[in-house]
């Protein structure tokens, strides 16, 4: 029992990473019907951006709570104006095109990333530096967690919250909302929609590159190519969620890692990535628009 | 528009004519003078990198050497290095060997460290009839490829059986459990030897748990042996995975020792693996503290070349190159007229592959050489037999513990 409930603490730390990551897809796709394929590089690209602030602010000397926040929140704010610039170079020239232009220049900037961070970053691992020493904790006999576990799980909450009070109760998330019903419509009423989806990739930026630090905080390796697996997994996860939907998308972070991480110890750890795809595959019979989408008739 | 159209002919015309560029190239001697060009391959980049670097750099000093005691030459040709990078996989080491064969026209490939990428390039070399020296491969399969492919270091079956002696008599053991790469021929084979070898020996397998090198998550399968309580765990792979490994499973509460092989053999491995991995104990061709002349006098010109202290990888890849240039030595003063086949200007040529069957036959003869990883006497399977060494690592240090004798 206690070997399960640890399960469970493992899976849900890992879900929560895909969550994050998750949101980002789910966001972007409500408003611009775009599957951002970059994202998982931007995850990257925050794990990388993490670490040249930790050297920056010298956090791996003498580490802290503050400095680690403050790696946090830089590699964050970098991340989303990085996501901001992809928006305007790559995105934005093809948003009238059609909508495979549109995913297959997606496709071209998560190449363009994935390579170029081999040319920057250089194709060998990098060693995330230790920001916060690592201390486990019983929660029950047997079954433990640890800090840093708690710091991701913890952190992951406060961003999934923060974004739903964002997007529910401020005006800039209520236009939000408009644009992913109607971008014309909501343009009639004033709304600024080229401002809205900046707004979108940068906001959907921050939470990947969130997701690449805590990853890297307790899982310290990381290379250009980290970024392609979870990316293609959190994907799945907000599919499964229902894709467009935030709260879908959390759910189906969680619902993949505790998925994942069962599989892993009570079948075989052959099969942990064959699990994404073979819950992509039953929830796309079953139940296509993932488990909190509505079925919207497509307009003609 | 009009530009457009225009421009697109134009683009393809200069990539024709790029193409055709690089097939001119291609068979010819390079820059024309005739040369005695040696391959290096190796995982430059990707997950374990410094298996690559190690191998070049080692490499590199046995050339340095070259020149000092001989001006670089061999029978009076100058030997060359190309150097192609395999990021770690097992297609791009057969692409790499492909390349150096046929494009470099090499007359040696020294590499891999991985088993599973000296696997996929061996079958190429030997069909091409070049030989290969692995230096650090120690997957038995690897030199069951063919007569052409060798290797400078002990095999897994002798490796498996060193940690397994090491954790039954010296640890005193009963129950461990195995974490391996499903992935890598490497990890697999020294699983089952060593499951064999302590079985043999008394003890048991708790459990069996595996994973796949790029893995960032292993809380799942450490949970699932701590429900085993194991009195250690034996962990077959590569230092990048085995740093995370430990993270966890001290992370996770387990505090029993953790074994491995000389896959953990890299400075990173306590770079990534930090205080979690102090405490382990891992099998290894040599301990830079061993009071062996050969190896102390490595150790000083490696030192003053790249002012790091080598690993065990690059210790073995200087003696694979020392062993080739001492085979192409041999052959330059004793069959001056066959060694001439060896010069970039007989390439493709009938002369050519006399003097690579001859090359093949003096490293296959390579005995009691002395070696910076021991002495090297290659058997009729093309296979060093040499003693492992046990390392423990103590306060972020690497320390000799002892020496296990086949």
């Amino acid at each position: 029992m206690s070997t399960f409930l640890q399960q469970l603490v493992n899976g849900v730390t890992w879900g929560s990473v895909y969550a994050l990551i998750a949101l980002g897809y789910t966001m972007v796709y409500g408003i611009l019907r775009l599957i951002n394929f970059a994202h998982g590089d931007i995850y990257m690209l925050g794990a990388f951006m993490g670490l040249y602030a930790s050297r920056w602010f010298h956090a791996a000397e003498n580490p802290s709570p503050v400095k680690a926040l403050l790696v946090l929140l830089t590699s964050m704010l970098l991340s989303a104006l990085i996501g901001m610039l992809i928006e305007r170079l790559a995105y934005k020239p093809v948003r009238k095109s059609p909508r495979l232009s549109a995913l297959i220049t997606a496709i071209g900037v998560s190449l363009l990333l994935e390579n170029g961070g081999v040319l920057v970053f250089g194709a060998d691992p990098k060693f995330f530096p230790q920001l916060i020493p690592q201390k486990t904790i019983a929660l029950l006999p047997g079954v433990t967690v640890s800090n840093q576990q708690l710091i991701v799980l913890v952190v992951s909450i406060v961003l999934m919250f923060a974004l739903r009070m964002f997007v529910l109760h401020t005006r800039t998330g209520k236009a939000m909302q408009a644009v992913s019903h109607n971008h014309m419509a909501a343009s009639l009423m004033g709304i600024s929609v080229d401002r809205i989806i900046t707004i979108t990739f940068m906001i959907g930026s921050a939470l990947a590159a969130a997701a690449g630090v805590l990853v890297a905080l307790q899982s310290p390796k990381i290379e250009p190519y980290m970024g392609i697996m979870p990316g293609l997994k959190a994907f799945v996860a907000a599919v499964l969620g229902g894709i467009g939907n935030i709260p879908g998308a959390v759910v189906g972070g969680l619902v993949m890692g505790i998925a994942e991480v069962m599989v892993t110890g009570y079948l075989s750890p052959t099969y942990r990535d064959a699990i994404a795809f073979v819950l992509l595959i039953v929830i796309l019979l079953v139940r296509p628009a993932g488990i909190f989408g509505k079925a919207v008739t497509e307009k003609v | 528009m009009k530009l457009r159209q225009w421009l697109a002919p134009v683009a393809a015309l200069a990539l024709v004519v790029v193409a055709l560029a690089g097939c001119g190239g291609k068979g010819g001697s390079g820059g024309g003078a005739n040369e005695i060009v040696v391959g290096v391959y190796g995982s430059m980049t990707g997950n374990d990198a410094t298996f690559g670097q190690s191998t070049k750099g080692g490499v590199e000093v046995a050339l340095a050497d070259l020149v000092e005691q001989a001006g670089g030459k061999i029978g009076g040709l100058p030997v060359r290095l190309v150097v192609e990078d395999d990021q770690g996989k097992a297609e791009e080491a057969a692409t790499a060997a492909q390349k150096l064969i046929n494009q470099d026209q090499v007359v040696a490939l020294l590499g891999e460290v991985a088993s599973s990428r000296s696997l996929a390039a061996a079958p190429i070399c030997q069909a091409a009839g070049v030989p290969m020296i692995s230096p650090s491969s120690t997957n038995p399969k690897v030199t069951q490829v063919g007569d052409r492919i060798f290797r400078m270091c002990f095999l897994d079956d002798f490796q498996g059986q060193t940690m397994a002696r090491f954790a039954a008599q010296n640890l005193g053991l009963k129950r461990v459990a195995i974490l391996k790469d499903v992935k890598s021929d490497y990890s697999v084979g020294l699983a089952q030897y060593f499951t064999d070898s302590f079985t043999g020996l008394g003890g048991k397998i708790v459990v069996e748990q595996a994973y796949t090198a790029g893995d960032q998550d292993f809380s799942a399968q450490l949970t699932a042996i701590k429900s085993k309580s194991p009195d250690a765990i034996f962990i077959p792979g590569y230092y990048t995975e085995v740093g995370l490994i430990a993270r966890t499973a001290r992370q996770q509460g387990i505090t029993v020792p953790l074994l491995g092989g000389d896959g953990w053999e890299s400075e990173k491995l306590i770079e990534i693996g930090q205080d979690a991995i102090n405490g382990a104990y891992y099998s290894n061709h040599w301990a830079l503290d061993m009071p062996d002349t050969n190896l102390q006098a490595f150790l000083t010109k490696y030192h003053s070349k790249y002012n790091s202290d080598p690993d065990a990888i690059g210790g073995l890849a200087y003696d694979a190159a020392r062993v080739l240039f001492a085979s192409m030595q041999k052959m330059a003063t004793e069959e001056p007229a066959v060694f001439a086949g060896l010069g970039s200007a007989k390439a493709g040529t009938p002369e050519r592959k006399a003097a690579l069957d001859r090359l093949r036959d003096l490293i296959a003869a390579t005995q009691n050489y002395a070696g910076v990883t021991g002495s090297i006497t290659l058997d009729a399977n093309r296979n060093a037999s040499k003693p492992a060494v046990v390392i423990e690592i103590k306060g972020g240090k690497k320390v000799y513990n002892t020496t296990i004798h086949p």
